[in-house]
């Protein structure tokens, strides 16, 4: 068993990583993005296309109050590009989510992590800062 | 107290290892190689006169993702990126309503021409999401095959000439006028290592790139690849558009990595049916618009 901080220490390195991505053609102006939503839930669905991939969920509160949430990721490509797959989630499973919302206050959000099933975490497929432009390049 | 502290630490040394994390492990499709694979390899000379292969930005499968305008020019409001406008440019630019860019608003509110799965065209395809391309070269062209969109475009090398009037463009009898999506593209090699094409006969309804930069149906596009050795292309593009622009500007310079012969680009298709399904459980409710 880990000591809890070393799990809270690598639950906030992998909300780190995803926080400052390359958004693919879908932008950012209806999210909160400053804020992150933390919920356990249990998959309803998920949607695996383009534009973007996106995930529906069932989150039960500490009152049993039951939100039925809608959160995106990236493109299928990137997507695999960051380990997942079409078949990572099916409906039932349960998972761990952390969100994005958006600023209206409906729940609907982007997927900033999400711990599934087998405890792999992965980040919502949202790229990485676009370096290697060739003037920033090593010379040969 | 002692474990509180210990936890603040290690978040913070964590925190300070993002930057280097990121660099380090770049996404990236599995089976491509990127130079970060490479370190201190010494690649065998260039071939002479020769794109062919399937190419991958070098530096990681999202390199070429330019979500906030063009690479070298992004519309991030630094003043070293202010493009050149005309008036007619700023006021198109302004009329546009990107998602990205310091002019971006909700995706529901968008008139970006691209959505829908409309075509994005060239130069859109290189200046928003240079993905993996397969580079063909017959002795009458060159074709690129994109990835993103699964798009294809064919390069002239028979020795015609670019469409003489931009705006009414056609290679000429028996080929009535027509703009394209995709322009007319026309190249040749300069040097032995240096191939050079150049575009116009655009279709206005297009947007330069993902940040709404405009252009007209003046439009001329310099796209130079220049083979640095037998594992590295360097793609520029140059914006040249007299009606938008008052002068030329370097858009984009892309260094890219030769991949295996055999690797297979993803498809990666905009499907009316599925953007539907999005807009319907995403996009709109995020905006505050109920379609359902």
């Amino acid at each position: 068993m880990k000591p809890k901080f070393v799990q809270h220490a690598v639950w906030a390195f992998l909300v780190l990583i995803a926080v400052a991505p390359v958004w693919a053609h879908h932008g950012n102006a209806a999210f909160d993005s400053d804020k992150r939503v933390t919920m356990k839930g249990t998959v309803t669905e998920w949607f695996w296309a383009n534009p973007h991939c996106f995930l529906q969920f069932d989150a039960k509160d500490d009152s049993g109050n039951v939100t039925h949430w809608v959160v995106e990721g990236s493109n299928p490509p990137d997507m695999i590009n960051h380990g997942w797959t079409k078949a990572a989630l099916k409906a039932g499973d349960q998972i761990k989510v952390t969100v994005m919302p958006v600023k209206n206050g409906k729940p609907i959000g982007r997927i900033v992590a999400v711990v599934l099933p087998n405890g792999q975490t992965l980040d919502g497929g949202f790229g990485a800062p676009p370096a290697g432009r060739a003037a920033a390049a090593p010379k040969q | 107290m002692r474990r509180g502290l210990a936890s603040a630490i290690a978040l913070a040394a964590i925190s300070t290892l993002v930057t280097r994390a990121r660099a380090q492990e770049v996404p990236r499709q599995p089976g491509a190689v990127y130079d970060a694979d490479k370190k201190g390899e010494a690649p065998a000379p260039a071939p002479k006169r020769d794109l062919t292969g399937v190419w991958e930005p070098a530096a990681g499968a999202s390199a070429g993702v330019q979500a906030n305008g063009a690479g070298l020019m992004p519309s991030d409001g630094k003043p070293e990126h202010e493009l050149p406008f005309s008036q007619l440019g700023r006021e198109t630019f302004r009329a546009h309503k990107p998602t990205f860019g310091v002019t971006q608003v909700p995706s529901a509110l968008t008139n970006d021409p691209m959505p829908g799965c409309n075509p994005q065209g060239f130069p859109r395809v290189v200046l928003h999401n240079f993905r993996t391309s397969r580079i063909i070269q017959t002795p009458e062209n060159v074709v690129v095959l994109y990835e993103f969109n699964k798009k294809w475009r064919v390069i002239w090398t028979d020795g015609r000439q670019l469409p003489k009037d931009a705006t009414e463009p056609t290679w000429g009898d028996p080929d009535p006028p027509e703009s394209r999506w995709w322009g007319y593209s026309v190249g040749k090699w300069v040097d032995d290592y240096t191939f050079v094409a150049e575009s116009n006969g655009f279709d206005d309804r297009t947007w330069l790139d993902n940040a709404g930069r405009p252009h007209s149906d003046a439009l001329h596009v310099i796209e130079q690849y220049h083979r640095l050795d037998r594992d590295h292309l360097e793609m520029t593009i140059t914006i040249d558009d007299p009606k938008m622009y008052t002068k030329p500007w370097v858009a984009e310079k892309l260094r890219l990595r030769l991949q295996s012969p055999k690797f297979d680009i993803r498809e990666m298709e905009c499907a009316p049916i599925e953007t539907e399904e999005y807009n319907k459980e995403f996009a709109d409710p995020a905006a505050g618009i109920d379609s359902k």
